[in-house]
């Protein structure tokens, strides 16, 4: 690991590539498919115009999941090939997760409000996220748990794994509860079925969402390989000082 | 086989020794539970509408006090160093100590719970479920309880990481577990709620091993 | 029956504690590691017992590779570190018995026989059926000793073992390796401190010359 990330330039001028590439998605994915969605689709004859923001809280939701599945498999591969920039994706890819963890939250709160009079609602979308986020808290903890960043990393790719592993499990245990508590009622928040002038808007917002993820996820990676590097250095020339 | 029992037998001294777990544990899921009728008042159709949720929410928040403890005691005086060194591997070294606290913790839960859902005003025919239930399910804690466990070793603020770490985890089993019970006072079978728990707990007895192995290992280093 | 040691490093945290070590231990020898605190030598006494990686290097018993069988090397050999390992509540016969249960796998009737006469070799069979809180530091690094009389291993690693031992316990420790030694067995040792170990080579970290 220490040669390894002794020199990283081979990663950081990919990144670096991949890094405009990722910006123009974003931008385009981002304006088109909010824009679309949040001005020119069609309003739902229930719930009006505050169904807009599904087109922020479904993308949140996918991004959320999608984020933890990256930082899952990063994590195997950590523990299997001991790769660093690996190890370093997931530790860079929790926080941005987390992020649209709380946005799919806050959204779904401000969504229900106005349908349901709540400021939350316990519905198994928003439960399982709120899980999720717990998930990504106890992640990030793990890493900050340990002054020997070798150890923290291995140590949270294996809680990664293992909430993985769980995820599928929390979610159809959180369905099954849903579905016994509220019998018939329509307290979801699921909103309109899948018409196509819903569809795209949806699907180009997951794009640019993704597209920023990478963008930013470049970005993080490239931060943690220098302040490794920067503290590899600090050591060196500290005990070259005592040394000489 | 003589080794892992070995390991069970002396851990299960330790535990129902003067410094084990058992008191405090027990003590906390009294203490947890009697709070609620103070806290929500004494009204019979309350308490029996909560009682499901209010048991297992404390058995897992008891079960959780003690395992911070499971494999730090044996990291700082160097007995993890010698299980590790042992022939046996270290995911059955771990499973035995995980047998043990599960007996010390797990099971007089579960028994003492039956007692605590009189108090609080349980449906008489949801009592055996509910005993049944946590008899599957305490198993399931102390398992998956052991990943964070073996994770937090040398961590600082370790005993508040394993909580905030293992609570998620363990949904499934509150979910399933309070449903069995309701299930059981309602009237209908408590057996697809039953045979969920059971399977968690054949999932979780199957893998965490190799989690609790792998963590420990990082922690030898 | 030999342990090769070729290019061996080592990386903790982010510092490299050694590099390109090399020797061979023969059945019969013994290696006594020297080096100020942090040269490496309780790591590379970890490292031989397989609780850490090398950065780079090989590890060969008898000219085959550690790594394609590490379960049969680890039952070759016994790692005792600077941590007594001595469970307070317990009784001195029961901690030993602990751990001769764990490492042979014998009946709880006989591991207890077994580790009765360990006691007794140990010079503490007084305390036998004495809770291990009630004794002294040597005492119990006596007892943590006494282990090796009970373990089967060829190839013991001492970190450190004549700390809070007084003179006449360093000479049973020096019969009782010597006695290993003439067994065929091997031993690795690190001290600060003068260790009975006639005919010992001498290997000093972090520069890993080979005296």
């Amino acid at each position: 690991m220490f040669h390894a990330l002794a020199n990283p330039a081979r990663f950081l001028r990919l990144m670096a590539a991949i890094r405009p590439w990722a910006a123009g998605v974003a931008v385009l994915g981002l304006l088109s498919g909010l824009g679309w969605g949040l001005l020119y689709s069609p309003p739902d004859y229930q719930q009006g115009e505050t169904v807009r923001i599904m087109y922020i809280h479904v993308p949140s939701a996918w991004m959320a999941m999608f984020i933890y599945a990256v930082m899952a498999g990063a994590s195997g591969v950590t523990l299997i090939w001991r790769h660093p920039v690996a190890e370093l994706a997931a530790k860079a890819s929790a926080p941005v997760g987390a992020a649209f963890t709380i946005i799919c939250l806050v959204t779904g709160s401000l969504w229900g409000k106005p349908m349901w009079g709540t400021w939350w609602v316990w519905d198994a979308r928003l439960t399982s996220m709120l899980i999720l986020f717990f998930l990504y808290l106890g992640y990030i903890a793990l890493w900050e748990a340990f002054d020997d960043p070798a150890r923290a990393g291995r140590a949270a790719a294996i809680l990664a794994l293992v909430g993985a592993i769980n995820l599928p499990i929390i979610k159809f245990s959180v369905d099954w509860w849903n579905t016994l508590h509220q019998p018939a009622s329509v307290l979801t928040l699921e909103g309109p079925k899948i018409h196509p002038d819903i569809l795209w808007p949806l699907i180009l917002t997951a794009l640019g969402a993704k597209g920023y993820y990478v963008w930013l996820l470049t970005l993080r990676v490239r931060a943690e390989i220098l302040s490794r590097q920067a503290r590899i250095l600090r050591f060196a020339a500290a005990t070259d000082r005592r040394a000489g | 086989m003589s080794a892992f029992l070995a390991i069970v037998g002396r851990d299960l001294r330790l535990g129902f020794g003067a410094q084990g777990a058992l008191l405090t544990t027990l003590l906390f899921f009294v203490l947890a539970v009697s709070l609620f009728p103070l806290g929500v008042g004494p009204e019979p159709q309350i308490l029996a509408r909560i009682s499901a949720g209010v048991i297992w929410v404390a058995a897992l928040l008891a079960a959780l006090l003690s395992l911070d403890r499971l494999f730090q005691g044996d990291q700082e005086d160097g007995t993890l160093d010698l299980l590790a060194q042992a022939p046996l591997p270290l995911g059955l070294a771990a499973l035995a100590k995980v047998l043990a606290h599960w007996l010390t913790t797990g099971l007089p839960l579960s028994l003492m719970a039956p007692l605590l859902a009189l108090l609080l005003q349980m449906d008489s025919e949801a009592i055996p479920v509910l005993l049944l239930a946590l008899l599957l399910g305490t198993p399931s804690l102390s398992l998956i309880g052991a990943i964070g466990a073996a994770l937090t070793l040398g961590a600082k603020r370790g005993a508040v990481l394993v909580p905030l770490l293992t609570l998620p985890l363990l949904i499934p089993v509150l979910i399933f577990g309070v449903g069995a019970v309701e299930a059981a006072a309602y009237g209908l079978s408590a057996s697809p709620h039953l045979l969920l728990l059971g399977a968690f707990f054949a999932g979780s007895l199957a893998l965490s091993p190799f989690a609790i192995a792998g963590a420990i290992k990082l922690a030898l280093e | 029956m030999a342990l090769t040691v070729e290019g061996l490093a080592c990386i903790r945290g982010e510092r490299q504690l050694f590099t390109d070590l090399q020797f061979r231990l023969a059945a019969g020898e013994a290696l006594l590691l020297h080096g100020p605190n942090g040269s490496g030598k309780s790591s590379l006494l970890r490292l031989l017992a397989g609780f850490l990686s090398p950065a780079a290097g090989k590890l060969l018993w008898d000219g085959a590779a550690v790594s394609e069988d590490t379960d049969a090397y680890r039952a070759r050999l016994l790692y005792l570190g600077h941590l007594d390992a001595v469970k307070p509540q317990l009784t001195a016969t029961e901690n030993l018995a602990f751990f001769a249960q764990l490492m042979t796998g014998a009946a709880t009737a006989a591991a207890e026989d077994q580790a009765k006469q360990a006691l007794e070799a140990a010079g503490l069979t007084r305390q036998r059926s004495l809770p291990a809180r009630y004794l002294s530091a040597g005492q119990k690094h006596r007892l943590a000793l006494a282990r090796l009389l009970l373990s089967p291993a060829t190839l013991w690693l001492l970190d450190e073992p004549t700390n809070a031992l007084d003179s006449a316990s360093v000479a049973w420790l020096g019969a009782v390796l010597q006695a290993h030694r003439d067994r065929g067995g091997m031993v690795i040792l690190a001290s600060h401190v003068a260790v009975p170990l006639p005919g010992a080579r001498q290997l000093t970290l972090p520069e890993g010359r080979l005296a």
